[in-house]
């Protein structure tokens, strides 16, 4: 029904390359996440597919059509803007409503859509006020409701959730994730905020630099990145990333063997932090703690390992002083390994 | 620290408003009372003289009839003007440049800009003439022409007003984020809809602008009237100048100037009303 294609987009801004070749395919009624560090063009892909920007080259199909030409109204899509764009001279109901006032909805209808969407983010109370008069989440929330009023097939989000507290954000985040599924709604997701991307996602898009590194689901994405980027960008703490010497086809870390892919030199192994196991005395890979940062839920460690710095998780039970050297058992199962040169991941051992 | 201060923008403002006290609100009492007085006594001789003088009426019409003709215009003119400028990537200043020059203009070297067009000897009768379109020269702006006469001088008027019309636009326009239009677009709102829902109302402050100071202009218009049409197409102000010029009579000319003043404010009370600027519904 509305699958969004994307191929090999591509936008420069005069000298500027803001995007280089992207390529996506988002199938009907997936929620796809597009996670980056600010600037890698998010927004830009986001305007390209809305049709308020046109590409410099490359095709978009929504619903197996090119929507290249088609004027944003015709591409049967919403969105909601980074810096919402809620209109000041209507009240909150009259911007919920517009999109159904611009399809000649009648009022009955509208009255029922506005009240759901404004229900659905708790913007009851603000219904007549002007949007001048409401703080920046609460204009958020507007700009969400505006967008989810009218059913769209195709909806575009673009960091919706980024200016509510912590505890709101949680929430929205649940009921965004729910009605939209009901719906079953195709869903493009901007962020920079990883822990949404993974709670709300079917898949990630990790761009950077205007660049896709990986599509994949979070679980993928978090345990198999496809590129050193990826790795540092997603989890917290960021993955470990250490270079060690290959001897036929081997590495050592402490008493425990891998079989690389690779002969010989040196190859780079991500490491999460919280797939390591403390080690019995005297085996395992040594790791020279620093800071050792008891955080309640875990143990935070801050160290170097093979001589590179480091950060591990180990259960909040241990204790482990600073300045100690602990010993540490990996999991086979959970290793990534880069190559030292491109940064790229070999492909995860079946 | 701050209490203790509070005098200083009192005196920062206090010669401004001297100034203007001197030059404006004195001059304007004895304007008043020079219209409703008589050799020292209060009298509505002047009021009486004016209103019942021949030209009177028809110079209340006429400049009404052209301030309803041509701020309109202007004004449409200004807003297509500006949403074409807004439209456009390079060139925008160049032409926002050429656009303004009128402005750069006197009025009177408006007028003669006009006349030296409209006049029997002028570019608009080589013209036609050149084309074969009359076989004569053609009087444009006599007495016995009064639709031609009000077509040259609104012309004229609409050469020279729209340009300050259209800078008041063009920044109003400036001011609401191409975010407002792409977000009613999104959600279906044609061309049109987006001018009238989403750009319109976002202007209202620079719209009320330029209606008030263009209304109060238009009542104002003399120099390039007197230029193109003399007495043949007498207006208020150009009553108010030949009382003053002509008749040396300054009871009447005052008694203009103050019933020029009244309309300019009730025009202006109007607008405060009628294009009523909400803060609350503003970016
Ligand atoms: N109209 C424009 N003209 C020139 N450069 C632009 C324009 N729009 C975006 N860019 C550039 O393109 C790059 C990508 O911008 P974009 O807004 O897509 O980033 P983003 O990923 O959405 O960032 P953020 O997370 O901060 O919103 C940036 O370097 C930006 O400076
Ligand atoms: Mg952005």
């Amino acid at each position: 029904m509305a699958n969004i294609v994307i191929e090999n987009i591509k936008k420069s801004f005069g000298a500027f390359q803001a995007l280089k070749g992207v390529s996506l395919t988002i199938n009907d009624g997936e929620f796809v996440s597009l996670l980056g560090p600010s600037g890698c063009g998010k927004t830009t892909l986001l305007r390209i597919i809305a049709g308020l920007e046109t590409s410099t080259s490359g095709d978009v199909l929504i619903g197996e059509k090119s929507v290249i030409g088609l004027p944003p109204k015709d591409r049967g899509l919403a969105m909601v803007f980074q810096n919402y764009a809620v209109f000041p001279h209507m009240t909150v109901y009259e911007n919920v409503a517009f999109g159904l006032r611009m399809q000649k909805a009648d009022d009955a209808r509208v009255k029922k859509q506005v009240e759901k969407a404004a229900g659905l983010l708790h913007i009851e109370p603000y219904l007549d006020r002007y949007p001048n008069k409401l703080s920046g989440g609460q204009r958020q929330r507007v700009a969400v409701a505006r967008a989810l009023a009218v059913e769209p097939g195709v909806l575009l989000m673009d960091e919706p959730l980024s200016n509510l507290d912590a505890l709101l954000r949680l929430e929205m985040r649940t009921e965004l994730k729910t009605v939209l599924q009901e719906a079953g709604t195709t869903t493009i997701y901007v962020t920079h905020d990883q822990t949404e991307a993974m709670g709300l996602s079917d898949r990630i898009a990790v761009v950077h630099d205007g660049r896709i590194e990986q599509v994949g689901t979070p679980v993928e994405v978090y345990n198999h990145p496809a590129t050193r980027f990826v790795g540092g960008f997603i989890g917290n703490p960021p993955m470990n990333f250490i270079t060690m010497p290959v001897t036929n086809g081997q590495v050592a870390a402490g008493s425990q063997q891998f079989a690389v892919p690779a002969q010989g030199g040196e190859i780079v192994l991500g490491l999460r932090g919280e797939t390591v196991e403390r080690a019995q005395s005297g085996q395992g890979l040594d790791m020279q703690v620093r800071v050792a940062e008891p955080m309640g839920s875990h143990l935070l460690l801050t160290g170097s390992i093979f001589g590179q710095p480091a950060r591990v998780i180990l259960p909040a039970t241990e204790t482990v002083k600073n300045g100690a050297t602990v010993g540490l058992t990996l999991d086979p199962k959970r290793l990534t390994w880069l190559s030292p040169e491109s940064g790229v991941s070999y492909p995860a051992a079946a | 620290m701050t209490q203790s201060r509070s005098w200083i923008p009192y005196a920062l403002i206090l010669p401004s408003v001297v100034f203007l006290g001197l030059l404006f609100v004195v001059p304007l009492v004895q304007t008043l009372w020079l219209a409703v007085s008589d050799n020292g006594t209060p009298s509505l001789a002047n009021m009486t003289t004016m209103v019942t003088d021949l030209n009177f009426g028809r110079s209340v019409l006429n400049t009404f009839v052209l301030t309803l003709a041509v701020v309109p215009i202007q004004i449409i003119m200004a807003l297509t003007m500006g949403s074409m400028v807004a439209k456009m990537n390079g060139g925008r200043e160049t032409i926002l440049w050429i656009w303004t020059i009128p402005l750069g203009i006197s009025d009177l070297a408006a007028g003669m800009v006009w006349l030296s067009i409209l006049q029997n000897t002028g570019y608009l009768n080589s013209i036609l003439f050149g084309m074969g379109l009359i076989e004569r020269q053609t009087a444009w702006l006599t007495y016995q022409t009064p639709v031609a006469l009000f077509i040259g001088i609104a012309i004229a008027e609409i050469w020279r007003g729209t340009a300050i019309v259209m800078i008041i636009i063009v920044a109003g326009l400036n001011q609401v984020p191409k975010e407002f239009k792409e977000a009613a677009e999104i959600f279906g709102a044609s061309p049109w809809t987006r001018f009238t829902r989403i750009t319109l109302p976002l202007i209202r402050p620079a719209l009320q602008s330029a209606l008030i100071l263009r209304t109060v202009l238009a009542f104002e218009v003399f120099a390039v009237v007197y230029a193109l049409g003399g007495r043949n197409f007498p207006v208020l102000v150009g009553e108010a100048y030949n009382w003053q010029n002509q008749n040396q009579n300054y009871g009447v000319a005052a008694a203009y100037a103050v019933l020029i003043m009244v309309i300019s404010l009730a025009a202006t009370l109007v607008y405060l009303k009628a294009v009523k600027v909400d803060p609350e519904r503003l970016p």
